[in-house]
């Protein structure tokens, strides 16, 4: 089976600082993997390397593409590139504000990458905004509404609506329950947990908070100073913690 | 009357060099807004700085010179403009559209159509089509050169979610020769067909944001929109009050403070043809 993302060595740095080392990893179509780490571990820097958001400095990142197999997206040419972008990854940012468009309404942030791909429909890219809206939990009532009137917990929503309706097979996340409330988070885990199955995405995601990666990834990769210091399935991880990091990490876990 | 004191039509000509050099670009490449060393001009920003720039570069002696302002000879901004020319250039000027080689427009294109040979030359504000949707302009210009125009459609969209039809109804932008988003200055959206294969040329300039852009003759220019909300010329739905045109554009005058208005056409000079040539309408007097 080929690997639908396969990193190789990739490895950023900022002057004399190490932004992540020598990074190495597949993922399987319909996989989901979980990066954790402490702040200013690299996690951020390696998912924006994978995104395209920045260029490293060694190493690929190569990507089954639909069309035309496997392919090294950082030797792509940029048209190329975005149009991954747009189509077949999608990109989760921590603040809402960042991934949507605050001053278009909700059914416009939707349809924006129906119409980037070429839906020229009106009806069309409404009715599947207003679909999307629901899968997200939105009321479709609120689709002309802008985003700045929606709740943090919305706000991410709407965001996740965004990027999926273009049926994506990748979806990069960095830290997607970051900033909200517990029961929000919780219910924004529930959502994503139900989409990653039935669209069969794989997703990649960035997050300091343990319970996240136990609950959606299937794998994890543990951080530490820009490089990985352990990696495996989650629960073998999270429940047998071989290295000195990874325990601390563990047992730092506040319990109720 | 001419001034001795300035250069042909004000501006050195290094400086016309620099601006034609901009033009003929333009011209190469339809719709692509070329930067330009956009000088200071005896007159403010927002009085059409751009047009009477690309104006004085285009500009000889032999020229017979036109500005309409909203459609209109006689306002203010027209009336200026043309008499700066005149003190500088010399040139002869003219309210008649068909006898005009260089015309400088804000806001319209003349209703009888244009010729070949004639120049009609636009003011403009704001070029960027993507400007009040995407405000860095690094980006709309990476949006340009990798024709990713999604985000115009989305401004579209939100005309339609809020008002139920395309409420854009001047600067509506255009699509040149299948390639670049184009905004057509603010005109009416009435008159955007006019755009398209033209066998005039037409320049646009930008002061302020020191920016030039054009359409040779006979270009394909299509105006935006969805599918299931095609492209429509709108006109308010009256005849002219004074000639009775019912295929003008049309101004909404205000006569009296109990609700009597009138519609004119905007276009003063095709109004007053028609007038001369016996047309009449209701409230002509």
């Amino acid at each position: 089976m080929t690997p639908l993302l396969s990193v190789q060595g990739v490895t950023k740095r900022y002057g004399a600082h190490i932004g992540c080392a020598d990074v190495s990893f597949d993922l399987y179509p319909g996989e989901v993997m979980g990066i954790v780490g402490e702040s200013g571990s690299g996690k951020s820097t390696l998912l924006n390397c994978m995104a395209g958001h920045m260029a490293p400095d060694a190493g690929k990142v190569v990507f089954d593409t639909r069309t035309d197999g496997p392919r090294d997206t950082l030797t792509m040419s940029e048209p190329e590139r975005r149009m991954l972008g747009r189509t077949d990854w999608a990109f989760v940012h921590q603040h809402a504000r960042d991934g949507l468009r605050m001053g278009v309404s909700a059914g416009g942030n939707v349809g924006e990458r129906l119409m980037a791909v070429g839906a020229r429909h009106y009806g069309d890219i409404r009715a599947r905004a207003t679909d999307w809206l629901e899968r997200v939990e939105i009321a479709p009532g609120r689709i002309d509404d802008r985003p700045t009137t929606f709740s943090g917990g919305m706000q991410q929503r709407l965001q996740i609506a965004r990027n999926l309706v273009t049926g994506p097979r990748l979806v990069f996340m960095d830290e997607p329950t970051g900033g909200l409330d517990v029961s929000v988070q919780a219910r924004l885990l529930d959502l994503l947990r139900g989409l990653v199955r039935d669209m069969g995405l794989s997703a990649i995601i960035v997050t300091h908070d343990l319970a996240v990666v136990r609950l959606l990834a299937d794998r994890l990769m543990v951080m530490k100073s820009g490089h990985v210091v352990e990696a495996g399935l989650t629960d073998r991880v999270l429940d047998d913690p071989q290295h000195a990091y990874t325990q601390l990490l563990v047992s730092s876990v506040l319990q109720v | 009357m001419t001034d001795q004191a300035y250069n042909f039509a004000y501006l050195d000509e290094q400086t016309k060099r620099m601006i034609r050099r901009a033009i003929l670009k333009g011209l190469a490449i339809p719709g692509y807004q070329v930067p330009f060393a956009s000088r200071e001009m005896p007159m403010p920003y927002g009085w059409g700085t751009g047009g009477v720039q690309v104006s004085a570069a285009v500009l000889t002696p032999d020229d017979r010179f036109k500005v309409i302002d909203q459609g209109a000879d006689d306002t203010t901004n027209a009336v200026s403009i043309r008499s700066f020319f005149e003190r500088t250039a010399g040139v002869a000027t003219t309210t008649v559209t068909t006898e005009a080689t260089v015309i400088q427009t804000r806001h319209r294109i003349p209703e009888v159509p244009l010729a070949e040979g004639q120049i009609l030359v636009y003011q403009v504000p704001i070029p960027e089509p993507l400007r009040f949707l995407e405000p860095r302009e690094s980006e709309t210009r990476k949006m340009h050169s990798l024709e990713e125009y999604g985000l115009m459609h989305v401004k579209l969209y939100e005309d339609i979610a809020r008002h139920g039809h395309i409420a854009t109804s001047y600067a509506y932008p255009v699509k040149v020769e299948g390639r670049y988003v184009m905004d057509p200055s603010p005109i009416p959206k009435f008159d955007n067909p006019k755009l398209a294969d033209c066998p005039a040329i037409q320049l646009f300039g930008a002061g302020r944001e020191q920016r030039i852009y054009a359409l040779p003759p006979y270009t394909q220019v299509v105006s935006l929109d969805f599918e299931d909300h095609p492209f429509e010329a709108s006109r308010a739905d009256h005849p002219c009050g004074l000639c009775g045109a019912v295929d003008s554009y049309l101004d909404e005058v205000i006569t009296d403070d109990a609700g009597g208005r009138m519609f004119v056409c905007s276009d003063t000079d095709y109004c007053e043809t028609r007038q001369a040539a016996g047309h009449r309408g209701k409230d002509a007097a």
